[in-house]
């Protein structure tokens, strides 16, 4: 049953992981801007406008 | 090709702006366009396939009417100017962060980040649309960046570019940040400890081997968790209370920050539980402090979030250009900060003059209605001195420098002490008051506990004096505030009024003084009532119509709009002096409007708010605009009078006093300047008054920084406001009795809440002091008193703001 002991330490390790992920999101700036992402996502880059003439 | 009409029908709606096509018609692909400026949007969209544009939002743009960019941004072109608003440059790229405040919609994200494929040279284009600020790289070997804002103001994205914006970097906020990580450590600390706790709380059997190593095991990782919970997430509150201590002993203060007692708190569970795990080998209360600490930084990030996209921090930077034209060899514009006594500039039609100067040439009509509020142009003579911050109304002129801008008779006002200081933001000024009390019973209720215990068993003397200090922490306390004032404030904000941070709420509800501006605050701004003196027929009325309705004067519109008739004459000819008047032929007839001056060569001392008329060299009469009070006003102040003393303060002249002398009695003081306005406030507030100041204007902006509460008032929230501490849209005027009471109720919230906190301690106290707290217990009474008087503070917020009919 020491498989607990090592899965937990695993667990932490993992969860540290998006810990530090969390850290790199912050400094990134990723927090400073809220909407323009979710705008930003709905955008098609390369769309062929029908020419109406 | 397009075909402009005068639209019969009003139905038609702007493809790009959503406008009615009431005075033009463009219509185009099947499209109908409200003026040629939409029109040319449109047409640059189309031609860079960026019809998109169009499928995100419908009516997207930016209305570009009596809009006119010509010349305006020259000065971009000088390479030193440039350079100052340049956050990068090297010889490939080139890097700008622009400010636009008419970003309003999905839609202008699109484009502006598709900015790259309309204009050659533009590497990237990022927008933070909660800021409203676009970052651009370009090269500055195809491109310049006078090209690039003057594209962006046809587009209807006219960057705001003032002697503000000079040398503006990103500023980041690492005070949010430094916050954010303590959130995400103790969280995730917090989050971890939990799970290690269950297994104690189900009951290890200590005497079975396997389990007995696991629940060692589980004991030091959960200290292990809990140490940067205490030493990093906790650290603003152990300092805190430190300094405050500290303070108290030198004798500075005599207030006991309520940062004390939650220290206390989390210094007993610290120590307790570090006592029972590495001497009792039992669990402590980790979770407990854990989810404390969680618990209050949560509060704390709440406490600062505020309206990212306003902006309350304005002096006179913000309003003034940031280069001028000048007459010199060398260059040809010139930073406006760089202007030196005896330096030759010129201002052109509606630009703002930046520093005291003597006038040399050109006809001057200086309007300075936004340093002084009085709505009348100045008309000035070669040879004397014009002062900053009046418009020019007239054509270009050209002045001589006699003080450089930091030291106008303008910006002496920012020179002023109440500008130098930072201004109190009383944030924990309640919950201090409280602690004060709460410490120090605190401290004599474990004292008791531990004399009681020492004569009836003194085993239990440690146990339960940790456990009164750790149930005692006012977590609660601390919380229900920024929670309540938060809600609040997102309530203020739905209904269009900002306050810069939650400590204006607070200081909302002790004002007992309100102090009025007239111009554009009790009036509305660029709207008056129009009265006809004199006699016309109406042939003369159809006359006047066909010529005023061809310029976009503000006081042409009012009289357009006064006299609205349906069908124009023919204008043959038609000639607008600046400043002046109109000069026209209309169905062979001549008509002048404009100023009297202008008219019949006559001049009268109040001719500036007239519109005066001579048909066919025959003086007809004139047109006079009173300013018109907002709607509401009088309700609002009649209202207002029961409660609060009230004033008024106006650069006009007395003109209105007996109209208003109803309402504000003998308080009232006109030709005011913007120093008298201060003064006026500094004076009540050293009898003991608490002033709140309603203005709009650059002319208030003193009185507004000296006065507990500055109040701007703005037809348009993104626009310019002065320095202030809430913003408020003119249509809501009216509401603010109820907003001013609705800060009462919301601290009357907070301390109803403050009392169920008290009575949960009184609860825990008792349960605490008996000996008996265990760590289960506390692991669930701790979290849940806290959560239920947050929720019962922002629901009761919510429900009362219901009733009121705020949401």
């Amino acid at each position: 049953m020491e498989v607990i002991i090592v899965l937990v330490i695993l667990a932490i390790l993992i969860a540290g992981g998006f810990l530090a992920a969390f850290f790199w999101a912050t400094k990134d700036g990723q927090f400073d801007d809220t909407f323009s992402p979710s705008v930003r996502i709905l955008m098609d880059n390369d769309r062929e406008e029908n020419k109406k003439h | 090709m397009n075909s402009i009409t005068s639209a019969v029908d009003s139905k038609m709606v702007c493809y790009h702006c959503g406008n009615d096509c009431k005075d033009e018609d463009i219509y185009e692909d099947e499209k109908h366009f409200c003026c040629s400026g939409c029109f040319t949007v449109y047409d640059i969209l189309k031609d860079n396939n960026l019809c998109g544009y169009y499928d995100i939002n419908s009516n997207a743009g930016v209305s570009l009417k009596s809009k006119n960019f010509k010349g305006k941004f020259d000065y971009l072109a000088e390479k030193s100017i440039e350079a100052e608003l340049l956050s990068y440059q090297d010889e490939h790229i080139a890097k700008v962060i622009l400010n636009v405040p008419s970003i309003h919609c999905s839609s202008c994200v699109w484009l502006l980040e598709n900015f790259p494929k309309i204009l050659k040279g533009v590497i990237s284009a990022r927008l933070n649309f909660v800021k409203k600020e676009l970052a651009l790289d370009f090269d500055p070997n195809i491109v310049s960046l006078k090209d690039i804002v003057e594209l962006m103001a046809t587009l209807g994205y006219e960057p705001q570019i003032n002697l503000e914006s000079t040398g503006k970097l990103k500023i980041i906020d690492h005070e949010t940040r430094r916050l954010l990580f303590k959130i995400g450590v103790t969280g995730f600390c917090a989050g971890n400890i939990m799970m290690m706790s269950f297994p104690e709380y189900f009951n290890l059997d200590l005497s079975n081997q396997l389990d007995a190593t696991y629940q060692r095991f589980f004991l030091y990782f959960n200290f292990i968790l809990a140490l940067p919970v205490f030493f990093y997430g906790a650290s603003d509150y152990l300092k805190g209370a430190y300094y405050s201590i500290l303070e108290n002993l030198k004798g500075n203060s005599k207030i006991l920050s309520v940062d004390i007692p939650i220290a206390l708190g989390i210094s007993a569970l610290f120590l307790r539980s570090t006592f029972e795990t590495f001497f009792s080998q039992k669990a402590g209360y980790w979770d407990s402090m854990a989810g404390l600490v969680l618990f209050l930084l949560v509060g704390k990030w709440v406490q600062q979030v505020t309206f990212n996209y306003l902006s309350f921090d304005r002096s006179y930077k913000s309003y003034f250009p940031l280069a001028v034209k000048v007459k010199n060899e060398s260059t040809q514009y010139k930073n406006v900060n760089g202007l030196a006594k005896g330096d030759i500039f010129f201002i052109h039609h509606q630009e703002l003059i930046p520093t005291d100067a003597v006038l040399l040439n050109g006809n001057a009509l200086i309007d300075y209605s936004f340093v002084t509020g009085e709505s009348k142009p100045v008309k000035k003579l070669k040879g004397e001195t014009v002062f900053a911050g009046g418009r020019q109304v007239a054509e270009q002129i050209e002045l001589l420098v006699q003080k450089p801008v930091s030291t106008s008779y303008l910006t002496q006002l920012w020179n002023n002490e109440s500008f130098l200081k930072e201004k109190k933001i009383p944030t924990t000024e309640l919950a201090n008051a409280f602690s004060k009390y709460f410490t120090y019973l605190t401290i004599l209720i474990a004292l008791l506990v531990g004399i009681y215990w020492k004569f009836n068993d003194p085993s239990l003397i440690w146990p339960s004096v940790t456990a009164v200090l750790m149930v005692a922490c006012p977590c609660a306390l601390t919380l229900s505030l920024p929670f309540t004032m938060n809600t609040t404030m997102s309530i203020f904000g739905k209904n269009k009024f900002f306050v810069k941070n939650q400590g204006v709420i607070q200081q909302l509800s002790e004002i007992d003084t309100i102090v009025f501006d007239k111009t554009g605050t009790l009036t509305e701004a660029n709207k008056g009532e129009v009265r006809w003196v004199g006699n016309l027929n109406k042939y003369d009325e159809s006359l006047i119509y066909s010529v005023v309705s061809q310029s976009v004067h503000p006081l042409s519109k009012l009289v357009t709009n006064y006299l609205s008739l349906s069908s124009p004459l023919e204008v043959n000819y038609i000639f607008e002096l600046k400043g002046q008047g109109i000069e026209a032929i209309v169905d062979g007839v001549s008509v002048k409007v404009g100023r009297l001056d202008f008219v019949n060569g006559q001049t009268n001392n109040a001719q500036d708010s007239e519109v005066h008329i001579s048909i066919a060299d025959n003086y007809k009469g004139f047109f006079t605009i009173e300013p018109r009070f907002r709607s509401s006003w009088k309700t609002l102040l009649t209202n207002f009078k029961k409660t609060f003393d009230l004033s008024l303060l106006s650069g006009d002249n007395n003109k209105m006093e007996n109209f208003l002398k109803p309402v504000f009695g003998r308080n009232m003081r006109f030709n005011q300047t913007p120093q008298n306005k201060l003064d006026y406030i500094k004076e009540l507030q050293s009898a003991g008054k608490k002033v709140m100041m309603i203005g709009d204007g650059l002319n208030d902006a003193g009185a507004l920084r000296e006065s507990k509460i500055g109040i701007a008032l703005t037809e348009d929230v993104q626009a310019f406001s002065p320095s202030c501490d809430a913003i408020l849209d003119a249509n809501k005027f009216e509401n603010l009795g109820d907003y001013v009471a609705f800060s009462k109720t919301a601290l009357n919230i907070v301390k109803l809440s403050f009392l169920l906190s008290v009575v949960y301690n009184i609860v825990g106290v008792g349960w605490a002091a008996s000996g008996n707290l265990s760590p289960v217990l506390a692991a669930i009474f701790m979290p849940l008193s806290t959560l239920s008087v947050v929720f019962f503070a922002v629901g009761l917020t919510w429900l009362t703001a219901r009733l009121r009919k705020l949401v």
